[in-house]
């Protein structure tokens, strides 16, 4: 499946604290990391409700960030550990349903790790890549025609 | 003036709907003295060719159960759609998929296959398959086409309503046709159930500590559950609060927690994935690692969180590669 | 009350009081030698006599052990106790010629010739180390053996005591300076090092932390207190004319309720000592910019001279710059303040000093108003600059100019040579490091840090005093180095900022709380567990669960995990975020 010309796309939820801070500073470092991923910014990890990231990747997202304050830094105390106990649940979901698990990715970003940041969207998306387009909608339609 | 037909029709369904209908008990007379019934596969012999014969609006309502699977199924609800003002799709399996939309968590191919080859139950030397067409002694027989998804109603038809359960209570079924009666119907595409979720309604509620955590998650096969605490204060998944009320607490009062019958509330676009959240968030788990273990003490969760709703949630069903199943 | 008369003054006093006493309530000095103020009269050294007027004659007695009487006379400078006082400091100089304050007592009474057996002993036997031993200490590890000229003062057998702690109370309070701890015990004395000071002096067990303390008054170490440690000696008390000393007083932690948080913690001292080769605590001489700070300072420990460890007016001195600072091994960040704070040293050194002055830079950052012509000024003060990061320090000499000196090896990139400079004094510009504790205090305030470890501000340049939680404002170094300007600029935003919230008593909240919905709330209750804030409780009557919207962050945590969707996020609700979904993938 392995596309050199596949541009996967990323839809990332970052906390507004720690992670969407470090993209920022990223940014404002001039650092360059693949324009793949489009930044949804939230309060809190603990915001993203699953839903979020099935809704991306029905809609035709190759893979799904979410990020977050370091375990113990949460702004909000421990909603962090929140999205930390549903994402390995959220897996095993998505393997049922057939997504391989390497396309949704929780990470901790602090927000002095612009560098960290940057450097995780770039492999993230070489990750995705390897990996090849999801097509959800393509590929449930092929299922769903009466055939 | 003559009295409003009613149809009633099933799909993939176990017939259980259909006992509701019986279950109404005396107040089916009722029913009787206020409408004619059109057609009602379980009670009467109508043919196809004598509902094509109708025409557009000639029958009030149609109450059909089950999930669409075959191109029978999908032949029959569109020309009762097309005869009939109002669909209502009855019970869960025409609702949102019910236990028949499991079969989307696996391929047509492997249910052909344990069904005619694998199960050990089963002599098929000749490795015979249902066929679309066969010619036996000169006849040209047909079978109807067997999908590669199971589809709930309204993803092959329009439907106005929707009565939830498996199967409907008697009291909502009772309210629905009163409302159909007396024309006192809720905005179209509404269901006919409370919006609220179960824990409403539950007589264990009250007994769901303040700081509710699951350390890992049980099964009801495998240990027995309190009678009077809640399920999810122990450990067992129940979909309760991700669902609608209005079932009459039929599994709790049985002991069994929620399987989510009712559908999703409202508000919810996917209820297995609302409750999969909240569920976790209250996990006993302050690692990776830990937080990997207590996932994995639950067994099956698309099974689990999608036992009646699976055609209809937001994945609707297992993603197969296409190349690898060709 | 009893009345006396002293030099013709009447003085009342309390009932066992002494006419010492009185005499000093009257502003009457009386020399003393044995007298101390916490401890028992003694009567030893008898220079205290004075005269008492009875009907009968007068006596000579010693006014530190006689009780004052009611209607007693008391002369304090008459001709016999001025005579008398006078042989019995002959008698003291005799025995002790060398004593400071024999001798400035004899000096004051103008004694030329010591006409009695001159002995040369330091201890004049008025028995004060003996006295605090027993009295205060309630050791008595000390006291008086042999008599008439054999008379000394020693430990039992005049061994090493066993019982001795070495708690040093005999050497203060010797007026003859002559205690030889290492006679009495075996065990050495353990001086309490002045915080204040870098260590580079001791200070009591009770004391005022420093100069410009607030407030300004004296604490007690209760971990060095002989006191809180023995039970014992209570001295101060005595001296408190105050009577203000409680030995009841205990640490408090007091809860108080505030609007508003400056965070001010400031920062450490990189420990240079983690950089092996520049010696820094294996040296003699090599010291960091704290040190010289005290040294330099008028009221430090040398009363602000230059001196080496021993004592010595350094003849050259060396200033490295950035040590742990610009360090990709240490800290990567520029501390800031150091090349400033280095340009004033050499300044210092120059001014008190004869000494050359080197000062080893990489990079001269003289960022600031009136910087840079100060730093021309000390170029034009002939102090050398060599750019180039000190390779080494080293004690180990290569030529006789080096012998004896510390040799400080650098590459010159100017003139493109390795130097060797054989200096006095080393002093490290160190790094500004984060405080050890500040990430315990980030978590309990719920700070982030920066990459350094210093707090994070909410935006560098937007709000640059703000922390990132909301009523909380960064003062200072905390925020990340920076110089007393700046942290004078930073502290006066700081409080600004929190007074503005003080000021208007009302807190503006954000428009992103939490919502539950309670047409749709199935009162499932889970929702009140997962909130850190305790902002949402159950409605028993309506069945439901409300959200306290002044208490609520924000985080949207519930409204993640509610599992019938009831509870919403204003302004980040599931549609809308539903919608920068279907935007991306559009």
């Amino acid at each position: 499946m392995a596309n050199e010309s596949f541009e996967p796309k990323i839809v990332g939820f970052l906390c507004r604290w720690c992670s969407y801070t470090g993209a920022d500073l990223a940014g404002t470092s001039r650092i360059q990391y693949p324009p793949n991923l489009a930044a949804i910014r939230v309060m809190c990890s603990g915001r993203v409700d699953p839903t979020f990231v099935v809704k991306a990747l029905r809609d035709g997202a190759d893979g799904v960030l979410i990020a977050g304050c370091h375990p113990g830094d949460c702004h909000y105390a421990e909603g962090n550990y929140k999205a930390m106990r549903r994402f390995p649940m959220l897996l095993n979901l998505l393997d049922q349903f057939g997504i391989e698990r390497e396309r949704v990715r929780l990470e901790w970003i602090s927000a002095s790790e612009g560098d960290l940041f940057a450097q995780l969207v770039k492999q993230f998306t070489e990750q995705l890549r390897k990996l090849g387009p999801l097509n959800w909608q393509e590929r449930i339609e092929a299922l769903c025609t009466n055939l | 003036m003559a009295k409003p037909k009613v149809a009633f029709y099933w799909c993939a369904s176990c017939g259980g709907c259909e006992e509701t209908v019986v279950d109404l008990a005396e107040d089916i007379l009722k029913v009787v003295a206020a409408v004619d019934i059109a057609l009602w596969p379980v009670a009467i012999d109508i043919k196809l060719k004598d509902v094509q014969a109708w025409k557009p609006g000639d029958v009030a309502v149609a109450f059909i159960n089950g999930a669409v699977r075959l191109s029978e199924q999908e032949e029959w609800v569109k020309l009762l759609r097309e005869k009939c003002s109002l669909i209502v799709a009855f019970g869960s399996c025409a609702h949102i998929g019910g236990i028949p939309g499991l079969a989307n968590a696996t391929t047509k191919e492997q249910i052909f296959a344990n069904k005619y080859h694998l199960s050990p139950t089963i002599n098929n030397p000749n490795g015979t398959v249902p066929q679309e067409h066969s010619k036996v002694d000169n006849y040209d027989l047909e079978l109807p086409f067997f999908w590669k998804d199971v589809k709930t109603l309204d993803q092959v038809i329009d439907v106005d309503y929707y009565l939830p359960g498996c199967p409907p209570p008697p009291n909502l079924v009772a309210e629905a046709v009163n409302a159909i009666l007396e024309g006192k119907l809720p905005p179209k595409g509404s269901v006919l159930a409370p919006e609220k979720a179960l824990c409403e309604s539950c007589p264990r509620n009250e007994t769901k500590p303040d700081d509710l955590t699951i350390a890992s998650f049980k099964r009801v096969s495998t240990s027995t559950p309190d009678p009077e605490k809640c399920f999810l204060a122990e450990g067992y998944l129940c979909m309760g609060p991700a669902t609608r009320s209005g079932c009459g607490e039929r599994c709790i009062n049985g002991n069994m927690p929620c399987r989510g019958c009712f559908g999703p509330t409202p508000d919810a676009l996917d209820a297995g994935l609302k409750l999969l959240s909240a569920i976790a968030s209250r996990g006993k788990a302050d690692t990776t690692e830990s937080s990997q273990v207590l996932a994995d003490s639950l067994a099956d969760p698309l099974g689990t969180l999608y036992r009646f709703s699976l055609p209809a949630s937001l994945l609707r069903r297992r993603l197969v590669d296409l190349h690898e199943n060709s | 009350m009893i009345s006396l008369t002293i030099d013709g003054n009447v003085v009342e006093v309390e009932e066992g009081s002494t006419v010492l006493q009185a005499a000093q309530k009257l502003g009457i000095e009386i020399p003393t030698l044995c007298h101390h103020k916490s401890l028992l009269p003694y009567g030893a050294c008898r220079v205290c006599l004075v005269e008492l007027e009875y009907s009968w004659g007068t006596q000579i007695q010693a006014s530190c052990t006689y009780p004052a009487q009611d209607g007693l006379v008391v002369n304090t400078a008459s001709e016999r106790v001025l005579k008398t006082r006078k042989i019995m400091v002959e008698l003291l100089l005799a025995r002790c010629p060398e004593v400071a304050p024999v001798k400035q007592l004899a000096e004051q009474m103008d004694i030329k010739e010591v006409r009695f057996p001159k002995k040369n002993e330091d201890c004049i036997l008025c028995g004060q180390c003996v006295r605090v031993c027993e009295e205060r200490m309630g050791i008595g590890a000390v006291n008086f053996v042999n008599r008439g000229r054999e008379k000394k003062i020693a430990p039992a057998y005049d061994r090493h005591s066993p019982i001795c702690m070495a708690c040093g109370a005999c050497q203060v309070v010797c007026p003859a300076d002559c205690v030889d701890l290492s006679k009495i015990t075996k065990r050495t004395l353990r001086p309490i090092p002045l915080a204040f000071d870098e260590g580079l002096s001791g200070r009591p067990s009770i004391y005022v932390p420093f100069a410009q303390a607030v407030p300004n008054v004296p604490v007690i170490d209760t971990n060095t207190c002989m006191y809180f440690q023995k039970g014992t000696c209570q001295a101060c008390q005595e001296f408190c004319e105050a009577d203000a000393i409680d030995f009841d007083q205990e640490d408090k932690v007091e809860e108080v309720e505030v609007g508003a948080i400056i965070v001010a913690t400031g920062f450490e001292l990189f420990d240079s000592s983690e950089i092996f080769r520049y010696g820094y605590g294996r040296l003699d001489n090599v010291i960091n910019s704290l040190e010289f700070e005290r040294i330099s300072h008028a009221s430090g420990p040398t009363g602000g001279k230059i001196f080496t460890k021993d004592g010595r007016e350094p003849q050259a001195v060396a200033i490295l710059h950035c040590i742990g600072s610009r360090d990709e091994n240490y800290h990567e960040y520029c501390s800031r303040v150091c090349c400033m704070y280095s340009l004033k040293f050499a300044h210092l050194v120059k001014e008190k000093t004869e000494a050359e002055v080197y000062n080893l830079y990489i990079d001269m950052r003289a960022f600031g108003k009136g910087y840079e012509e100060f730093y021309k000024r000390v170029l034009g003060e002939g102090v050398h600059f060599i750019r180039g990061k000190c390779a080494e320090v080293t004690d180990v000499p290569e030529t006789d100019e080096e012998k004896g000196k510390l040799i400080v090896i650098a590459e010159d990139t100017l003139l493109g040579l390795t130097r060797r400079l054989p200096v006095d004094m080393v002093i490290l510009s160190s790094a500004l490091i984060p405080g050890s504790d500040s990430d315990k205090l980030s978590k309990i305030l719920g700070l982030n840090c920066s990459k350094g470890g210093f707090y994070l501000e909410k935006h560098p340049k937007l709000a640059p005093v703000d922390a990132i939680s909301d009523g909380i404002f960064l003062a200072g170094a905390c925020q990340g180095p920076k110089d007393i300007p700046d942290s004078v600029a930073q502290g006066a935003a700081a409080a600004a900022g929190a007074l503005s919230l003080i000021d208007k008593g009302k807190v503006i909240l954000e428009p992103i709380t939490a919502e539950i919905n309670e047409e749709r709330c199935s009162g499932c209750q889970l929702c009140i567990a997962n909130c850190p804030y305790a902002a949402i409780d159950y409605d028993e009557e309506k069945r439901v669960s409300v959200v306290t919207e002044e208490l609520c962050k924000g985080c949207g945590t519930c409204v993640a995990g509610c599992p019938s969707g009831a509870a919403h996020q204003k302004n980040f609700e599931d549609e809308q975020i539903f919608s920068e979904i279907e935007g991306i993938l559009a």
